[in-house]
């Protein structure tokens, strides 16, 4: 039997893919990687089980896949698949319709919870739970060779019942776990699922030779016995499965249960579970019931249609308490839903005698986005259940001071066998970490009779962000589905972790820690902090350093340790006898880089052998010699919140926080990004005022905000820190005026696009610039002490800076600051620039994607406020519904907006006439005009608050009162507000199209931003209909044959829809103004900014150079539509950037994306670069006449006021 | 008018090449450049050098961002990263093989023993119907003596010539202190043919940006006096064939470079200047001369302002070129 290491998505991919003709696809984590596998699979032309290749086709929403995948199988195919949470629930309407029609298919679920509070990636019930009424049958796999084994389960019992299956396994801790399994071949598959079958399901197929109709509407008269017809199918379904399960018995040994039994045949308590904290529970009772207890656990594994009888079956008689575990919540309800269903199987069971006693059922929930589930807490709700009145309802992994409902657990319970080796490292995502260990896994579990796990615990950040993977290897297959807690082995990759992490916290006493260090072997103790040494004392710990970043350099791996440290692991812990490991390492160098090159190969190897040489043990001192403390992780200075949550969530104690800490409605404060000092970069920013002019070019492009410039009297310098840098303004009118350029260097990422946007070079430095990046150590010091200065000094009055131009809008704060995104992003510069220009009034809806995890993923939220307390609302809601989402911003806002004008005109004798009147016809589109009104209702709001003091909450008021109160709550609104619908292609041109395109259409006075990176950036680079012809991107793996959808066209074609497609690198001021024009236009505006993108396969740092050359070449042209321009009679079409004097091959062949297709397949490569070429060509054409129409060839703004619009068409 | 002519022991319908440049990077663009009338083709140089720094590229690119955060732990499709090897050049000259009926000649660069091999046994095999060796040498260290520069150019061309039985070409420097020995000995070393000369892509001086930027400029007729006056000389003198190139523009560079003695002459800056159809015009012009001069083809032309081979060589030189000094002097004289 063939053994490999695999993920869950790929156990489950390879056997749905071997038996489909149709893969519908989407991205959606954690399930993309089944999709990604079969799109890759199938352009590699690989066949399924009967010689055919799979059609896989992307579809543009979760909803649109469904549908297809519904129409290939009316149409007669085998059809899958693959999806996770919100995904899945935007299949519910066509699931409802392939179970009513008896339609065999089967969906392949990695499970993740659904955003509620909150969005989360990570793995729980709630989205499976929410499809549980649609008909489907409802397979969960526990483990990674379940989720291989049961999706041939649920293929087979579909094609035998007629009932689709949902086959599911836990997000993440399944999907994404390396396990060693056995692989079923094609016989297994041909043996359980007979061509009969198939050929049944294509005799039920639409075909015109013999028509029917299905899908009818149905009347009172007959739906209901129509829909009770079905019964029989589903009674048939959990013997089919179990006959499904025990065919695959016979053929590999592996006995599978509908719902499956272990522990004491006599126990007295069981616990009742699914997914894979059914694995944890088992191998817990294995434990318990040796130390004599009366245990066991029930395991489901067919959860709908529920198999009442098989769990009634399955339980011993003697049990007389039940904790039944639910990993989803169900707010509101009597109990969760698995707990409902046994309850009222053991209940009917009761009821008609076929049990004498009806045991005691409590409900727990646990385990909610990938909270850990361990033995320990196992075996915490096996002794709730001893208790003299067991918790009726409880949760457990959690503190819960609020409902009181947590149970309490024995945290250290160890029981894994003693000869599973534990290993814990700790890495940062550029150094190779992960993947390293992902290689030993493979290199372990790939021996006969070992077994190897691999679970890998990433950031909340794109950029320098920390991995912790966590490994196990014995001689027992490892049914262990929780984090390693008592490691043998720690490995520190980063020796800066030390510092950030509780890098000791996983050491067992006695373990060996592998330190990669710059120090030399000799220096190292006395490097480390004092708690580090402490723990090493304490825990006898083994040291040993290598310093494998100056190795790796040295090798040509530049940051990549991975190798070194790989080859130290196995040198250290005695896995492998040295030799070998060495030569498994080199052999799985060569299978991994191979098709990199021979040089590749050649640096890695050589790493190998450098690496042992660099190896040393680090004697231990008896005591601690460190007065090295560990930083605080946010400081004292921080509000009250970011020291007591945020902090924790920062120092990966966020478990910790017990219910009552957390905000019960998803609202967290803003601006907490600034008290995480991250340090991600040993090279930062730094200003050379001598020959700066002073152009605001390098903060403009900055996309972590961490270049900052002011202008101040020259006497504030008085008490500046020595070494605080400042230069004359550079501005006529202002004499005695100093400029400071102030950089952010604990927040600056390294990426050098400031540098590369610095117009200026010194005259007797090539090379060096206004800006350069320098080593960030030596100026730390001093840097903090300018940077704290610097906040002493006066932000612009934003009614004096020139938002025209580039320098003066870099004058203004950044309300977008120090986000999490990859250093050097493309989109993040777009967003500052929004929040500069219209931050404390702006009300941002932001699609789910790059810019909503970078913009609003836990622990930090970069969106911050200026020093008035004014700065953007934000909020996330969906993908697919983000235009509908900024619209009813709007909806509101002008709603509001219309009640406080006709308030205040009701109230215009109580407010003071005049002051009323000057706010109603208050114009404001400036900025001055703007501060003048804040001041008018600044002061409205003095009158209002005075004049209703005496009401008290609850007591009676006069009508006049009500009417002042009613008008002091919507006051606010009598400035203009700012809506911005912000989202990525994946969301413009694909799931949101429909919304977005409904939105423009709509009139309403909103703006759209696309951050346009032309693939889904935050899934991981899948095709969007954004993506350019020629380009590979996941799912369009052969090169993407489409080219990129016009949607600046399409907006203009509505003719009042104001639209541009900007690039910040080919025009930074040509962006600039048309944020501005966009903002001011009183109806919809479009903005489409290329960003660009890791996944483009670029150098970050040539990012803005690759901005200028999409411009440059013709493939991004730079346009205007302004319908403003049509009604004065110009010509609203602007193209703002000259033609095209570069070929299209000058911008694509710098970047992987278009690169790797001509490493693949030349001949294709060739013919689509000229394809787009000529694409380029005539796009031109097409936007060179339009620019020379005449206005009248344009389609008149036929709009009327919209009714809450009022106000901002009179300031118009 | 009979134009045809040998080359690299090849029958070629006239002596107008292709010569390596963007032209010939695609399969269309060879199409093109058969159907105006060349030839033949000379690929675009293979670059070693650059393959590998585009390997080890992709290889970042691919890695950048990747494992690092749990929704995108990787963003290219697996593969994406391969090295590129000389797949991508091998596929375009199959291709182009098969897709005209003229001779393809495959240039190569390479930049290790291993890589001129390697490369150039894949470029036999993809049907090449000749091989350039563009010996791009230019040594960072200015303490490499010529003569090591010299042994470098005939190791490459002995290393290649024993893997390939196909014929071997060299596109030569100028910048030899001995550029007459250094042809005859590639020519005794088994060159099937010699390229006069190499333009080499050399960096230059932005002063605004106080950069060195890249730029190459297309060459022009007045540049061609140096590889003519070596081709004159060569003639008769080497085995080899002799291809000219640098400073074609019209039929009247053909015809310098033919009655020099060159066996074809090749051409990249003439036609990116004037498009592709342009070598059907030098085509004609170099036909209507030849009619014009009493020539029935073109061999009855080449060579015939050759030195002769019973000439002193450097004799010769000298003489024309005092001459010529004489002569532009007294262009120029004021007095």
């Amino acid at each position: 039997m063939t053994r490999a290491t695999v993920d869950g998505n790929e156990a489950a991919a390879s056997v749905a893919y071997r038996l489909s003709e149709v893969c519908c696809i989407y991205p959606i984590t954690p399930s993309s990687p089944m999709a990604e596998l079969a799109d890759e699979w199938s352009s590699q032309g690989r066949p399924n089980l009967w010689g055919a290749v799979p059609s896989v086709v992307e579809m543009q929403s979760e909803g649109g896949a469904a549908g297809a995948l519904h129409g290939s199988l009316q149409g007669g195919a085998l059809a899958t698949t693959f999806t996770a949470s919100q995904g899945l629930l935007l299949m519910i309407p066509n699931m409802y319709k392939i179970a009513g029609e008896l339609t065999p298919a089967v969906l392949h679920v990695a499970a993740r919870s659904l955003a509620a509070q909150g969005l989360s990636i990570f793995g729980d019930h709630s989205d499976v739970m929410a499809v549980r009424q649609t008909g489907f049958a409802l397979l969960a796999s526990a483990s990674v060779q379940e989720a291989h084994d049961l999706a041939l389960v649920a293929h087979a019992a579909t094609l035998a019942t007629r009932i689709p299956f949902l086959h599911f396994f836990d997000g993440f801790r399944t999907s994404h776990e390396l396990n060693t399994i056995s692989l079923l071949d094609d016989a297994d598959l041909r043996a359980l699922v007979p061509d009969e079958l198939v050929r049944a399901h294509r005799g039920r197929a639409l075909s015109p030779d013999r028509p029917f109709i299905r899908g009818t509407a149905q009347n009172p008269d007959t739906y209901f016995q129509a829909r009770e017809t079905v019964n029989p199918f589903y009674a048939a379904v959990p013997g089919a499965v179990q006959d499904a399960m025990d065919a695959l018995a016979g053929r590999t040994g592996r006995h599978y249960s509908v719902v499956e039994y272990s522990g004491h045949p006599q126990a007295d308590r069981v616990i009742v579970v699914m997914g894979s904290a059914g694995q944890t529970v088992a191998e817990t009772v294995t434990h318990l019931t040796a130390l004599g207890e009366r245990v066991g656990v029930a395991q489901v594994r067919l959860y709908r249609p529920f198999p009442a009888r098989e769990l009634v079956d399955a339980l011993p008689p003697t049990v007389s308490r039940i904790a039944v575990l639910d990993r989803t919540k169900e707010p509101g309800s009597a109990g969760e839903p698995l707990f409902l269903d046994v309850t009222a199987a053991l209940a009917d069971a009761f009821q008609i005698s076929e049990r004498d006693t009806l045991p005691q059922i409590i409900g727990g929930r646990y385990g909610l986005s990938s909270k850990e589930f361990t033995p320990g807490m196992a075996a915490g709700i096996f002794a709730e259940l001893a208790a003299a009145k067991p918790r009726r309802r409880f949760t457990v992994g959690i503190t819960d001071d609020v409902s009181g409902s947590s149970l309490q657990y024995d945290p250290s319970l160890d029981i894994e066998p003693p000869g599973t080796v534990r290993a814990v490292f700790f890495g940062l995502g550029s150094d190779g970490t992960v993947g390293a260990n992902k290689n030993t896994i493979k290199i372990l579990g790939a021996d006969e009779g070992a077994h190897a796990q691999g679970y890998f615990v990433y950031d909340s950040k794109k950029s320098g962000s920390q991995t912790v993977s966590h490994l196990r290897f014995g001689p027992m297959p490892i049914r262990a589905p929780y984090l390693v807690r008592h490691a043998s082995f720690v490995g520190c990759h980063q020796f800066g972790l030390l510092e950030r992490a509780d890098v000791l916290g996983f050491a067992a006493p006695g373990a060996t820690l592998l330190l990669n260090c710059p120090h030399r072997a000799e220096e190292v103790w006395d490097a480390l902090p004092r708690p580090v040494q402490e723990q090493i004392l304490a825990k006898r710990i083994e040291l040993y350093a290598i310093d494998a970043g100056r190795i790796a350099r040295d090798v040509g791996l530049g940051g990549r340790t991975n190798t070194v440290l790989q080859t130290c692991f196995f040198a250290i812990s005695g896995v492998l006898p040295r030799d070998e490991a060495v030569a498994r390492i080199k052999s799985a160098i060569t299978k991994t880089y191979g098709r990199r090159g021979a040089d590749v190969v050649a640096r890695n190897t050589q790493a190998v052998d450098r690496a042992l040489d660099g190896l040393h043990q680090i004697k231990v001192p008896g005591r601690v010699t460190s007065a090295i403390e560990l930083p605080p992780v946010v400081p004292a200075t921080a509000p009250e919140f970011v020291r007591t949550v945020t902090a924790e969530m920062l120092a990966g104690r966020g478990n910790d926080l017990p219910v009552s800490a957390l905000p019960a409605d998803g609202t967290y404060p803003v601006g907490t990004a600034a008290y995480e000092k991250r340090n991600i970069s040993d090279l930062v920013a730094q200003w050379d005022p001598d020959l700066c002019i002073q152009c605001g070019n390098c903060s403009f492009v900055c996309p972590h905000s961490v270049i900052r410039s002011t202008y101040y009297d020259q006497a504030m310098l008085d008490g500046a820190p020595e070494g605080f840098r400042s230069a004359p303004l550079d501005a006529r009118g202002l004499p005695g005026t100093e400029f400071t350029l102030q950089v952010y260097v604990e927040d600056c990422t390294g990426c050098e696009l400031c540098v590369q946007a610095c117009p200026v070079t010194a005259p007797g430095q090539p090379g060096h610039k206004a800006i350069n990046l320098a080593p960030r150590e030596p100026v730390l010091g001093s840097e903090r002490a300018n940077i704290a200065f610097f906040e002493t000094l006066p932000v612009a009055d934003r009614a004096r800076v020139d938002f025209g131009t580039v320098r003066g809008a870099q004058f203004l704060k950044p309300l977008f600051e120090f986000s999490g995104a990859c250093a050097g992003c493309g989109e993040t510069p777009y967003i500052k620039l929004l929040s500069q220009l219209f931050g404390d009034r702006l009300l941002v809806a932001n699609a789910t994607g790059c810019s909503s995890i970078y913009g609003g993923n836990l622990p930090t939220t970069p969106w911050t406020a200026g020093p008035d307390g004014r700065g953007p609302a934000w909020s996330n809601s969906l993908f697919e519904d983000n235009a509908e989402f900024g619209l009813g911003f709007r909806l509101a806002a002008d709603r509001q907006a219309q009640t406080a004008r006709r308030r205040l005109s009701e109230l215009r004798e109580q407010a003071g006439a005049e002051l009323v009147d000057e706010i109603l016809s208050a114009p404001q589109l400036g900025e001055s005009e703007l501060a003048s009104q804040r001041e008018r209702i600044a002061e409205l709001k003095r009158r209002l608050a005075a004049a209703t003091c005496a009401v008290q909450p609850g007591q009676p008021a006069d009508p006049v009162q009500d009417a002042l109160l009613d008008l002091l709550s919507v006051a606010d609104h009598l400035v203009r507000r700012s809506v911005w619908i912000v989202g990525g292609d994946g969301w413009a041109y694909d799931i949101g199209a429909g919304g977005l395109d409904h939105v423009l259409a709509s009139g309403r006075n909103v703006n759209v931003l696309v951050l346009d990176t032309e693939v889904y950036s935050n899934t991981g680079g899948q095709s969007s209909k954004a993506t350019p012809l020629g380009a590979v991107a996941k799912f369009a793996a052969s090169g993407k044959t489409m080219p990129k959808k016009d949607l600046a066209l399409q907006a203009i074609a509505y003719g009042y829809v104001y639209v541009a497609r900007v690039a910040m690198g080919a025009d930074p001021q040509q962006t600039l103004r048309a944020f501005r024009e966009a903002e001011a236009y009183d109806g919809p505006s479009l903005i489409i900014a290329y960003s660009h993108c890791i996944a483009h396969g670029i150098e970050m740092r040539d990012g803005l150079g690759q901005q200028y050359r999409a411009t440059a070449s013709g493939y991004w042209p730079l346009i205007r539509y302004d319908p403003v321009l049509r009604d004065c009679g110009g010509n609203p079409f602007l193209l703002d950037s000259p033609r095209p004097r570069i070929p299209l091959s000058d911008y694509t062949r710098r970047e992987l994306r278009y690169r790797a297709l001509g490493n693949t397949d030349p001949a294709e490569a060739e013919r689509l670069a000229a394809l787009a070429q000529q694409a380029v060509d005539r796009q031109w054409d097409t936007y060179e006449e339009m620019a020379t129409r005449g206005p009248a060839h344009f389609p008149p703004d036929a709009r009327r006021p919209a009714p809450g619009a009022a106000n901002v068409q009179e300031d118009h | 008018m009979d134009l045809s002519t040998r080359y690299l022991g090849m029958e070629l319908r006239n002596p107008l090449v292709a010569s390596a440049s963007p032209l010939s990077g695609t399969v269309a663009g060879v199409q093109r450049l058969a159907d105006a009338g060349v030839g033949a083709v000379v690929l675009p140089s293979l670059f070693e050098e650059q393959l590998r720094r585009e390997a080890a590229q992709n290889g970042t690119w691919a890695d950048a961002g990747t494992e690092s955060f749990a929704e995108s732990l990787s963003y290219f499709p697996a593969g994406a990263a391969i090295d590129p090897g000389p797949h991508q050049y091998v596929s375009l000259l199959e291709r182009a093989t098969g897709a005209v009926d003229i001779p393809v000649i495959a240039s190569l660069n390479g930049s290790t023993t291993g890589g001129w091999t390697d490369y150039a046994t894949a470029l036999e095999e993809a049907g090449a119907a000749a091989i350039e060796l563009n010996i791009y040498h230019l040594p960072g260290d200015p303490m490499f003596p010529g003569r090591d520069v010299e042994q470098r150019h005939v190791e490459i061309l002995t290393t290649v010539k024993a893997v390939v039985d196909i014929p071997v070409a060299v596109k030569l420097s100028p910048y030899f202190s001995s550029t007459g020995e250094m042809a005859l000995r590639l020519d005794r070393a088994g060159a099937d043919g010699l390229v006069l000369f190499n333009r080499f892509l050399q960096p230059d001086i932005d002063p605004e940006t106080l950069t060195v930027t890249a730029r190459f400029g297309l060459s022009r007729p007045a540049e061609g006096r140096l590889p003519r006056a070596w081709i004159a000389l060569l003639a008769g003198r080497v085995n080899a064939c002799l291809a000219a190139t640098t400073g074609v523009d019209h039929a009247a560079d053909l015809a310098r470079y033919l009655l020099a003695g060159a066996d074809v002459v090749m051409t990249a800056s003439a036609l990116l200047r004037h498009g592709v159809a342009h070598a059907g015009v030098m085509l004609d012009g170099l036909s209507q001369w030849l009619a014009r001069k009493g020539f029935a083809s073109v061999s009855d032309a080449r060579g015939l302002l050759s030195v002769p081979v019973d000439a002193d060589g450097a004799a010769s030189q000298r003489a024309a070129y005092v001459t010529v000094m004489q002569e532009a002097n007294a262009g120029h004289r004021h007095w």
